[in-house]
């Protein structure tokens, strides 16, 4: 076989050396938006190409790479994701998060905790927090270089005042090492806590938006809130229809048109270890007699 | 220069020019207002009025000359020496700055009571229903039901709005405010209810407020002081009362008889 048109993971090294530059940057400062020169890259923009290009930057080649979307390993964008990167940078891939060093990921951070040396990059479509109320990116930056974050609470407060409760149940604002907040991606909230005090490395790639930011290891992490309406986690009330697991975070599966459903795992690899240990499906008539919401 | 007292000013302004350009802003100003003081700044279109308030607010930086306020510490600093970081500070805590055109004062697409709520969120408020009582009590001072306390300004009236603007720059007790004419754009009825409204709250919490208007019976009504400009430049100051009765330039004497009902 001839040798291959593109560099190791694709990027050019030149390239790579600048994605470093600006992860480095972004782990000095923890939770702060660090511009860098978005490549372009081999897929579209909605499909991640701000991970993509952290987790080409960071790759080795004896990293073992597991990507996931929505939790699962099995989707047609985790699926080419993890191709690219076994083509470009013949790495191993892998679907366990005990295994892998590196995962990618989209909405989800896995059940299985992290550890230690292994490196969790998040794909982010807005990675601004404060975009929803201030749409100008002069003054957005201005309110972080002088921790000016009202308008972060005035979006919580518009929640309580229309809902009764903070209603953000999706990309739920943190703030990190009590300096920057920042937008934990559209995770759900129930994975904001998984975020704080994690021995792992959490980085951040938004391609369109040509921003990478970063959680180093053990770092505080806080979800915002009021003193009378604290952050709280949520995760629907039921237990997976295929491994039972009471503590996941469930998708809901919609059974037929008279509101029957049931819950499953969202992390697909977390569901099937657990069903692989023997954990079984006691919980499946109970979850498909489930109420209509 | 006529002080109400001889205690030491709240605002200080030294010899404050504007250049844009080679046009000219404003021109060699000073003046001083004292705590609890209503300063009116009158003259035609286009006489410096909102350069002058723009300065004074940090908006804008002098071409030359300097302002000096008195911090609540009692402290008086040079607000040009002061970091951003302490110049946000003050906007959103000791001072208040109320736009003629509402939308720029407010946040359009959020409710009534986030707009109030806003400043004190910004200052570590992190009490919902503390927030929410507070927002409830200063849109009665204003006089707007506070059954519309989750309705976004877009739905209110243009009285409605400016009044909005009004208790969300005053819910943090600020001691100077900056207003470029609050009344411009509404009906006369309108004004005349906002303006009973505005005195009342000015005098109530004893306010310093530095009040731009080309409105004569407005500076009458609001104001212990006055500063009449024209080309840049103040060409009369003094008592309200005293410069309206007996103005000594000719082109005040104009202003107050082409303007003023006798
Ligand atoms: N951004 C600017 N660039 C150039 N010239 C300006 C600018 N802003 C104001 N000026 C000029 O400075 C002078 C003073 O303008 P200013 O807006 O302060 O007047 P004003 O008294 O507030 O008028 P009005 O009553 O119409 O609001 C005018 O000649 C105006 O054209
Ligand atoms: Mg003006």
């Amino acid at each position: 076989m001839n040798a291959p048109a593109y560099n190791f993971a694709y990027l050019d090294e030149q390239s790579k050396r600048m994605i470093r530059r600006a992860i480095l940057k972004a782990i000095a400062v923890p939770g702060y938006q660090v511009p860098f020169a978005s490549r372009e890259m081999p897929m579209p923009y909605g499909w991640g190409t701000g991970g993509v290009q952290v987790t080409a930057a960071i790759l080795g080649p004896h990293d073992s790479l597991k990507v996931i979307d929505q939790g699962s390993d099995d989707t047609t964008n985790a699926v080419s994701i993890r191709k690219f990167f076994a083509k470009t940078a013949g790495v191993q891939t892998t679907t366990s998060t005990l295994k892998a060093t590196v995962i990618q990921t989209r909405h989800r951070i896995p059940e299985t905790p992290l550890r230690e040396g292994q490196v969790l990059v998040f794909q982010v479509p807005i990675p601004e927090p404060l975009r929803f109320l201030e749409p100008r990116e002069t003054e957005t930056r201005r309110m972080h270089a002088l921790a000016d974050y009202g308008l972060m609470h005035v979006k919580l407060y518009e929640d309580i005042a229309q809902h009764g409760r903070i209603a953000t149940t999706y990309a739920y604002p943190v703030k990190v090492e009590e300096r920057y907040v920042m937008d934990p991606s559209p995770t759900p909230k129930f994975d904001n806590p998984k975020m704080h005090d994690c021995p792992a490395l959490q980085l951040f790639g938004a391609g369109r938006e040509k921003r990478i930011y970063a959680i180093p290891p053990y770092s505080n992490v806080v979800s915002l809130d009021f003193e009378d309406h604290p952050f709280e986690r949520y995760r629907h009330d039921g237990k997976c229809a295929l491994c039972g697991a009471v503590d996941s975070f469930l998708d809901e599966l919609i059974m037929d048109d008279h509101g029957r459903r049931m819950f499953m795992c969202s992390d697909t690899e977390y569901c099937e270890t657990r069903r692989a240990l023997g954990n079984g499906a006691q919980g499946f008539s109970k979850a498909t007699e489930a109420a209509p919401a | 220069m006529i002080g109400l007292g001889n205690e030491r000013p709240l605002l200080a302004a030294q010899g404050l020019s504007k250049w844009y350009g080679r046009q000219l802003g404003c021109r060699d100003i000073s003046f001083q207002v004292h705590e609890g003081e209503v300063l009116a700044v009158v003259g035609e279109s286009g006489s410096g009025k909102s350069t002058l308030l723009q300065l004074l607010s940090t908006q804008l930086e002098p071409s030359a000359g300097r302002i000096c306020y008195c911090m609540r510490d009692g402290i008086t600093r040079d607000l040009a020496a002061l970091s951003e970081a302490e110049r946000r500070f003050l906007f959103r805590t000791d001072w208040g700055y109320v736009h003629q055109d509402p939308p720029l004062g407010l946040r359009m697409a959020v409710s009534a009571g986030a707009n109030v709520g806003e400043r004190l969120m910004a200052v570590g408020w992190r009490n919902y229903r503390r927030i929410r009582t507070t927002a409830v009590d200063w849109l009665d001072r204003v006089e707007i039901d506070s059954r519309r306390i989750d309705e976004t300004p877009r739905t209110y009236s243009g009285g409605m709005r400016q009044r909005l603007q009004i208790a969300r720059n005053l819910v943090t007790n600020p001691r100077l405010v900056f207003m470029d004419e609050p009344t411009g754009g509404l009906d006369v009825s309108v004004q005349a209810r906002l303006l009973d409204l505005l005195r009342g709250i000015v005098a109530e919490l004893g306010l310093a407020a530095v009040v731009v208007t080309h409105d004569l019976a407005v500076a009458r009504l609001l104001s212990h002081r006055i500063m009449v400009m024209k080309g840049g430049e103040v060409i009369e100051s003094g008592l309200t009362d005293q410069v309206l009765d007996d103005p000594r330039e000719p082109y005040t004497q104009l202003l107050v008889s082409s303007v003023l009902p006798p």
